[in-house]
């Protein structure tokens, strides 16, 4: 604001005031050594200067003009989705703020449901719906992102232009912007002279959103794009372009990956015979192929049927030129470390031809002469995984009520998981559900994480039973906390109804840690009252449901 | 009323005033019972609830004890009571139920209250007619029991307020004669003790003055001005009181109240919707001191309520924003005082309401500037703006009229603030409608409403602060 000048005040006023620019060099300086230019009355005391002040400072806010207006922002585009229904905003107003509240100590006790672990649901559903973000509550929405990036992407969809337009006007949501970057990129078919510019004049950042995102619509047109600066990037840059392959991956792509087997970084090097090799009928894929069979070979030496295994004697420069890594980590031997390297990059396909027309799950059964077994299984395990083969990761999962220890694959539960993976939704969670049936939850939690959310019914049947059977057996509900936090996200909310029983504290069983039943019952009240309340999220977000 | 007792709920809307969660929120004695509350939020702990058709909201919850805390809430008052020992006002059980109530409609349903719940309840609303019947039979206030020695007792302590005052001018003028610049120098210390004298002198207005003061110099670039300001602001108070036989009836009203004698409520009640605006804490010393902001729809004036708390406790009065209430203001006396006393209450509150029809940013000056004629020691007067953007500018945010080249700079205490951000937000670029405070620092915003196509669409104000 500024405030009128002093000089146009009535003239007609008795004490004409003296000017403030003085008043307040008196002050400073103290009436002593500066007395104030005496007033109409005489008095040039500091009695008179506090006078003369206060009307100066009385007129002064009394006089006040609004200031001059600053350049006005550029409107938000206007964002033509729906608005959240009544009761689904004031949902996320209450998720939002107890994001805000600590967890405070041990954050999986008590009756009453985590919150924060409902956000991204709540996002990722509000998302599905098509639903335009409250105004008021897009700061706390941004802020949330800020500290969580996992849940960025769900907040900026959410948030939309309006959110982008926000975050415009405050440093500390810089990162919108950033990320807003892809969507705003050319395209390479109506732009192609911007996205050339934007390749070779762009922000490392933007470089790579424009890739991927060219790679998505035309992946032939990426692979184009890479090529013509390809050999002038760094080796870091080179890595992470060269990742952006993956997506939509195809034989097209073989010349050019052929190429970067020659590069002069490793890490390159690693990562295109990888991509190679995930490439069934490329030559790389065959020539590891051709390595791999002379050294695991149908035994024909025995009466029943078996694998020999010879692991090959040298790395030369050709198996390191198509990707083998030479040196092996500390502890293992290195003829096995080759050998593994050689089999993952094999086309599974090959071992079929290579043991007469067997299946998979013959093959994996066939004996493995000399303590070979661990290695070729594992092997198989990664190929698996690398070329997303149902069929071979279920041969080397075998069947679920066999005993990790047994099984004919991998006993790791993070390979296995890698292997379910690969395997279709709903034979993962049967897969899983039995898993748990036969051996209850204290392996199971990493499997349950690769299972579709929500749970199909088996496997959340399973996963509730196993825990009841906990609970009878006596022990501790925080040694299942994993789980239990799991089923409050993943569990069907359908089911909050059969579980209400569970809530109940039952007596307690002979031999049982003291105590143990009240906490199996709050637990359990937990997970009925999060199931409940995701139920109620769900309805509040479902047009006309409500 | 659309509901009969223990009658089906209705389909349609709740026909009681349901609180939002920004509401509760805002009826959070402290940060500590905000996120306490919070995780009494959802079902979990909470068993026997409901709510009945007259306001009130019950529930037990299950705590660390073996009997469940009992926590019934009365919205019309509103009015708390809870089995928990916590000496917060209203506790998080409160507020906890309160959340549960707003976010999910079907954890507390309508029914009709148990005993525990209803002896309270029907004691306060026997106590509340009580009190109309006596108000209506025109009872007296009472009185003090000697007005003789209440007239002394006064008389003493305008005798010691005086004295406090002549020393405070005497102090003043020492100041000025060694010069300001010596201020800075002296520190606090100076003036902590001055102050201290003064609350002495039972002029706790004074004292709060003198201690600004003391923070003046330590507050940046131009401090020199803004201490002169203050000290000749103070001065023009102290003359005042020494005066104040010679003053005017309302503006010796406003001089008694400044200097910090207890003020009265004795205007004629006015009866409104009063709308709640906005409600803020401010620390002051051991006291905290509460600001809620009332708008009567038809009498078209605004309203101050306020309450204080000692160290540790809330204040009183706790009404959720965005609640429209049917009420009786009884205003206090003094020359263009907006403050007042909440007085009876005729009905249960509502959440509909209007917002303050506002003006250009010219007329909040001229509102401020015109208040300052009945009481030049006012910092700020509540306005309305209708129709202004939100815009960035050198070092700050400002205010501008959607039409024109006008602006208001938003005050510093509210730059860092994240009601801010809600209100940038919630404008979009575009003009909006804000209630706050305007003085000589800038305008303050407590409270928002979007007026364009795109509104929220419920017209409840959107909470700045």
């Amino acid at each position: 604001m500024t405030s009128t000048p002093a000089n146009t005040a009535t003239t007609t006023d008795t004490t004409t005031p003296m000017p403030w620019e003085e008043l307040v060099t008196s002050a400073l300086l103290g009436t002593d050594r500066r007395p104030p230019a005496a007033g109409p009355g005489g008095a040039a005391g500091p009695v008179a200067l506090l006078d003369a002040a206060a009307l100066h400072t009385v007129r002064r806010r009394a006089g006040l003009l609004p200031a001059a207006a600053a350049g006005r922002p550029e409107p938000a585009p206007a964002d033509p989705r729906p608005p959240l229904p009544a009761a689904a905003r004031r949902r996320l107003a209450q998720l939002l703020a107890d994001r805000s509240a600590p967890s405070g100590g041990g954050g999986r006790r008590g009756t009453a449901p985590d919150l924060t672990e409902l956000l991204p649901q709540w996002l990722a559903t509000a998302g599905r719906h098509g639903f335009r973000a409250p105004a008021v509550l897009l700061p706390a929405l941004l802020d949330a992102a800020r500290a969580r990036t996992d849940l960025r992407p769900h907040v900026l969809a959410f948030a939309g232009p309006l959110g982008l337009w926000l975050a415009g006007m405050n440093p500390e949501w810089k990162f919108a912007l950033r990320a807003a970057a892809g969507s705003s990129l050319p395209s390479p078919t109506t732009d192609p002279e911007g996205v050339r510019r934007l390749w070779e004049e762009g922000l490392f950042a933007e470089r790579v959103a424009l890739l991927g995102a060219v790679r998505r619509r035309e992946p032939a047109a990426a692979l184009a794009l890479l090529s013509t600066t390809w050999s002038s990037e760094r080796a870091e840059d080179r890595l992470m372009f060269l990742d952006s392959l993956r997506t939509a991956l195809s034989g097209a792509d073989e010349a050019f990956l052929e190429q970067a087997l020659t590069d002069r970084s490793r890490n390159v090097r690693a990562t295109a015979a990888e991509l190679l090799s995930t490439l069934p009928h490329s030559a790389l894929a065959e020539r590891m192929a051709a390595r791999a069979v002379s050294c695991v070979n149908p035994d024909r030496t025995g009466a029943v049927a078996s694998i020999a295994v010879e692991a090959p004697h040298e790395c030369d420069a050709s198996m390191q030129r198509d990707g083998v890594v030479a040196a092996p980590p500390s502890g293992r031997g290195e003829r096995s470390w080759w050998l593994g390297q050689l089999v993952e990059a094999t086309p599974l396909a090959t071992w079929r031809t290579q043991f007469g027309g067997r299946t998979a799950q013959e093959i994996v059964g066939l004996p493995v002469a000399d303590g070979w077994t661990e290695e070729l299984h594992a092997a198989w395990c990664r190929a698996a995984v690398r070329q997303r083969d149902p069929e071979w990761a279920r041969a080397l999962l075998g069947t679920p009520a066999t005993p990790p220890a047994n099984g004919p694959g991998t006993a790791s539960l993070a390979e296995r998981s890698k292997l379910l993976a690969t395997l279709p939704g709903e034979e993962r969670a049967v897969w899983v559900a039995d898993f748990v049936a036969a051996h209850g939850l204290s392996e199971a939690f990493q499997l349950l994480g690769v299972c579709a959310v929500p749970w199909a019914e088996p496997l959340g049947r399973s996963v509730v039973d196993a825990l009841d059977i906990a609970r009878d057996a006596g022990s501790y509900p925080w040694s299942f906390s994993g789980v239990m936090g799991l089923a409050e996200r993943c569990l069907n909310p359908a089911e909050a109804d059969r579980l209400e029983v569970l809530t109940t504290t039952p007596d307690e069983p002979e031999g049982a840690s003291p105590g143990a039943g009240g906490y199996w019952s709050e637990a359990f009240q937990r997970l009925v009252s999060t199931l409940r309340l995701r139920a109620a999220m769900d309805r509040e977000l479902t047009p006309g449901a409500a | 009323m659309l509901l009969s007792h223990g009658g089906e709920p209705s389909r349609t809307a709740d026909p009681v005033a349901r609180w939002t969660v920004e509401q509760v929120q805002a009826l959070a004695p402290d940060e500590a019972s905000r996120k306490a509350g919070h995780k009494l939020g959802s079902a979990g702990p909470w068993s026997g609830t409901g709510h009945d058709h007259a306001g009130a909201v019950w529930g037990l919850c299950k705590g660390s004890g073996s009997k469940p805390y009992r926590t019934v809430i009365d919205t019309a008052g509103p009015a708390y009571k809870c089995s928990c020992p916590s000496r917060k006002f209203p506790c998080k059980h409160a507020l906890g139920l309160l959340l549960l109530r707003a976010s999910d409609s079907v954890a507390v349903g309508p029914g009709e209250a148990p005993d525990w719940a209803r002896e309270w309840l029907d004691g306060r609303r026997k106590r509340a007619a009580e009190q109309h019947r006596s108000a209506a039979d025109g009872a007296p206030a009472s009185g003090p029991a000697d007005p003789e020695a209440a007239r002394r007792r006064a008389e003493r302590r305008a005798a010691r307020v005086t004295g406090g005052a002549e020393e405070l001018e005497q102090r003043l003028a020492d100041l000025l004669r060694g010069g300001l610049a010596a201020a800075d120098q002296a520190g606090y210390g100076l003036w902590e003790e001055t102050a201290a004298r003064m609350v002495d002198a039972q002029a706790p207005g004074l004292a709060a003055r003198v201690r600004e003061l003391g923070a003046i110099p330590a507050s940046g670039p131009g401090w020199p001005v803004r201490l002169l300001e203050e000290c000749a602001l103070l001065h023009l108070l102290d003359t005042a009181w020494l005066g104040v036989d010679r003053l005017p009836a309302p503006l010796a009203a406003t001089v008694r109240t400044r200097v910090g004698l207890a003020a009265v409520a004795d205007g004629a009640p006015v009866r409104d919707h009063w709308l709640v605006l906005a409600q803020y804490d401010t620390p002051d010393g051991k006291i905290v001191t509460r600001r809620i902001w009332l708008h009567g729809r038809e009498s078209g004036r605004t309203a101050l309520l306020l309450s204080f708390g000692a160290a540790g406790r809330s204040p009183g009065h706790a009404l959720p924003v965005g609640l429209t209430i049917d009420a009786e203001l009884t205003p206090y006396a003094g020359a263009g005082q907006p403050r007042a006393d909440l007085g009876r209450q005729f009905d249960t509150p509502a959440t509909t309401g209007t917002p303050p029809a506002g003006g250009p940013t010219a007329a909040a000056v001229a509102a401020y500037g015109n208040a300052l004629r009945d009481d030049p020691w006012l910092e700020s007067w509540p306005v309305a703006l209708r129709d202004v953007v939100p815009t960035p500018s050198e070092g700050g945010w400002q205010l501008a009229d959607a039409e024109g080249t006008s602006a208001l700079p938003v005050a510093p205490q509210a730059l860092s603030r994240p009601g801010l951000w809600k209100l940038v937000a919630l404008s979009g670029g575009g003009p909006v409608t804000v209630f706050g405070e305007c003085g000589h620092r800038g305008f303050d915003p407590l409270a928002a409403w979007t007026t364009g196509p795109d509104g929220t669409g419920d017209g409840l104000p959107v909470p700045l602060i």
